[in-house]
């Protein structure tokens, strides 16, 4: 096994070396001169050249992706355009404001997902299944658009029971905020979670042990939550381990819509600003932040299963 | 005089993967419904394109902002700010949305499957260089990768396919490369190696055919897929420009509903709903039908 979690390790390098290249494509040879987006129409060349030689826009690309490499590495990724900020104290001051709503989210989700799939394991086939199914389906067809425009209309503008938007840091003060996107955030996810877990749930039912639990006179209920939840685990923690940058990153639309200080939101007024380097910051912390939780979901994933080997 | 000739043509055919297919999908009516619906869909984009309906959705049919109205059926869904038909509009969106997933196809699948198919089928360093690019895009975030891409390529509906097509070929392309390497060794490819078929007679003739209701399944869920980015792109200012789309009309809905102005977000949001489930249907029963080994 620590064969198999060295291995993994060494396969982790030329992938972090290619999400590195990745964004520097993007950014430094697709997007061809963000100098002139960001000044505008307005600007002269000598502020322009200014402007490059300050970014280092006229060094040659060799030089310019050795010093992209450098601000990965000292996470120093100079200023934001728009604000001045310094864009790693940004980062770091947004990532726990996303955290503050994602994480009650992903954590009422998860349990609510995982006690219907278990409910919908144990009467498989029956009127509760496939009337869950149908209501998952159609829940992930609504666009998440629509759910945060009612949400926010109906139970804030309309009834008032939450703020319409805002958010304060601090416990207390905090709750009455972040309710509603924390609800919202539940029902968005809880359709694709449930399906998740209930193809894990019938997956393992039909397995020999399970038979054989049975066979044995066990009662359904200690077969459900001994056997089957217990053997589920291994899907259930590598689909959580995965989540865990999606919650740092918290939800694009989400932030927007109701004026919630996190990463999601930087990245919405970084576009509408022309904000080059902060969007690139962004994409390649949060890339090489996912690809270190790919890695360790499958080490975990080969410490819990023995089976796993890479090829 | 010998009869045998006519006595072969005589045998009955065996019913060959796609036939199988169809006939079970047949059976299942509710997703036949559904693939109607979609398919009702891709008429009204052939037909916007063409310019036969919704050409006229830019002119005034009422006063800003009537709400929905039984008469002409230009008003049901009721007028935009500037007194154009929310329901033409949605009808041009549908268009753009078909448009988006059709392009973004056309990139992905032909990308996913060639360099799939070449990465199972040679093996060695083709299939290290292959397999380290889809594994490097996996890796990224795919919102933020066709965020970060659609926005260095600038706004409109081309670098939004290009930006979704990017990003949508890696999950073909694994799964054509998966299937490469289990049939590549199988009898049916070996028989036509030692009968002396090409590499190329042997991936496009022999192995594709086998593994290429894949692409198919894999088509409604990038549909899905194209018609929710569509949103968010245009939500977030890099989608289309100058014509509605779902993304726009929803974005424009933002600071419609404070004023109580909700038929738009209704049209837009009914119109994704329908055809996005109808798509989930048909994605579900097309893997039932064409997936041999759930037979």
């Amino acid at each position: 096994m620590m064969n198999y979690i060295i291995r993994r390790l060494l396969y982790t390098i030329p992938i972090l070396i290619g999400i590195t290249l990745i964004t520097f494509f993007f950014f430094n040879v697709v997007g061809g001169d963000p100098v002139s987006i960001m000044l505008g129409k307005h600007a002269n060349a000598q502020m322009i050249a200014d402007m490059r030689h300050e970014m280092g826009f006229d060094r040659p690309l060799i030089w310019q992706y050795f010093d992209f490499l450098k601000q990965i590495v000292t996470f120093d990724f100079g200023r934001s355009y728009a604000s001045k900020q310094l864009i790693s104290k940004m980062i770091l001051d947004g990532a726990p404001v996303s955290l503050c709503y994602t994480l009650p989210a992903f954590v009422i989700a998860m349990l609510i997902s995982i006690s219907l799939s278990l409910l919908v394991a144990f009467w498989r086939g029956g009127w509760f299944d496939k009337i869950t199914v149908i209501i998952c389906v159609a829940g992930l067809s609504v666009p998440s658009l629509a759910y945060i425009l009612f949400g926010q209309y109906w139970f804030a503008y309309k009834w008032g029971m939450f703020p319409i938007s805002g958010f304060q840091p601090g416990f207390p003060e905090m709750i009455s905020y972040i309710a509603l996107p924390v609800i919202i955030t539940v029902v968005l996810s809880i359709g694709g979670e449930l399906r998740f877990y209930r193809t894990v749930m019938l997956d393992e039912i039909h397995q020999d042990y399970i038979r054989t639990a049975r066979s044995k006179g066990l009662s359904e209920r200690v077969v459900m939550f001994k056997h089957v939840l217990k053997n589920a685990m291994i899907p259930i923690i590598t689909n959580v381990v995965i989540e865990i940058p999606f919650l740092v990153t918290g939800s694009i639309l989400l932030e927007n819509f109701f004026g919630i200080p996190g990463l999601g939101n930087q990245i919405v007024e970084a576009i509408n600003t022309s904000d080059f380097p902060v969007i690139k910051a962004q994409t390649i912390i949060f890339s090489l932040l996912y690809c270190v939780f790919n890695l360790l979901t499958d080490i975990l994933y080969s410490l819990v299963d023995p089976r796993v080997s890479l090829k | 005089m010998s009869s045998a000739p006519v006595e072969i043509e005589k045998l009955p055919k065996g019913n060959s993967l796609t036939k199988d297919a169809w006939r079970r999908l047949r059976r299942d009516k509710f997703a036949m419904f559904c693939l109607s619906i979609v398919l009702g869909y891709a008429l009204v984009a052939v037909l916007t394109r063409l310019g036969l309906v919704a050409g006229t959705w830019s002119e005034q049919v009422g006063k800003s902002y009537s709400p929905p109205s039984a008469g002409s059926w230009h008003l049901w869904f009721g007028t935009d700010i500037f007194g154009r038909s929310v329901i033409l509009k949605t009808i041009y969106g549908a268009y753009v949305s078909m448009t988006v997933g059709l392009l973004a196809s056309l990139i992905a699948v032909p990308v996913g499957v060639v360099l799939g198919a070449a990465a199972g089928y040679y093996g060695g360093k083709i299939d290290d260089i292959i397999t380290w690019l889809y594994t490097t895009i996996s890796n990224i975030d795919p919102t933020l990768f066709i965020l970060s891409l659609a926005f260095v390529l600038g706004k409109g509906m081309n670098s939004m396919c290009i930006a979704l097509g990017s990003s949508a070929w890696v999950g073909i392309c694994r799964l054509i490369r998966g299937e490469f390497l289990k049939h590549k060794e199988r009898e049916y490819v070996q028989a036509a190696k030692s009968l002396g078929a090409s590499d190329a007679r042997r991936i496009f003739i022999h192995i594709l055919p086998n593994v290429s209701h894949l692409v198919i399944i894999n088509f409604s869920f990038l549909f899905i897929s194209a018609i929710k980015t569509e949103v968010i792109l245009s939500y977030l200012g890099l989608g289309v420009q100058g014509i509605p789309s779902w993304g726009t009309m929803i974005d424009e809905a933002k600071l419609e509903l404070a004023r109580g102005v909700w038929w738009q977000l209704a049209a837009a949001t009914l119109a994704m709903f329908v055809v996005v489930l109808s798509l989930n249907i048909v994605g579900d029963a097309l893997r039932d039908a064409l997936d041999p080994k759930l037979k």
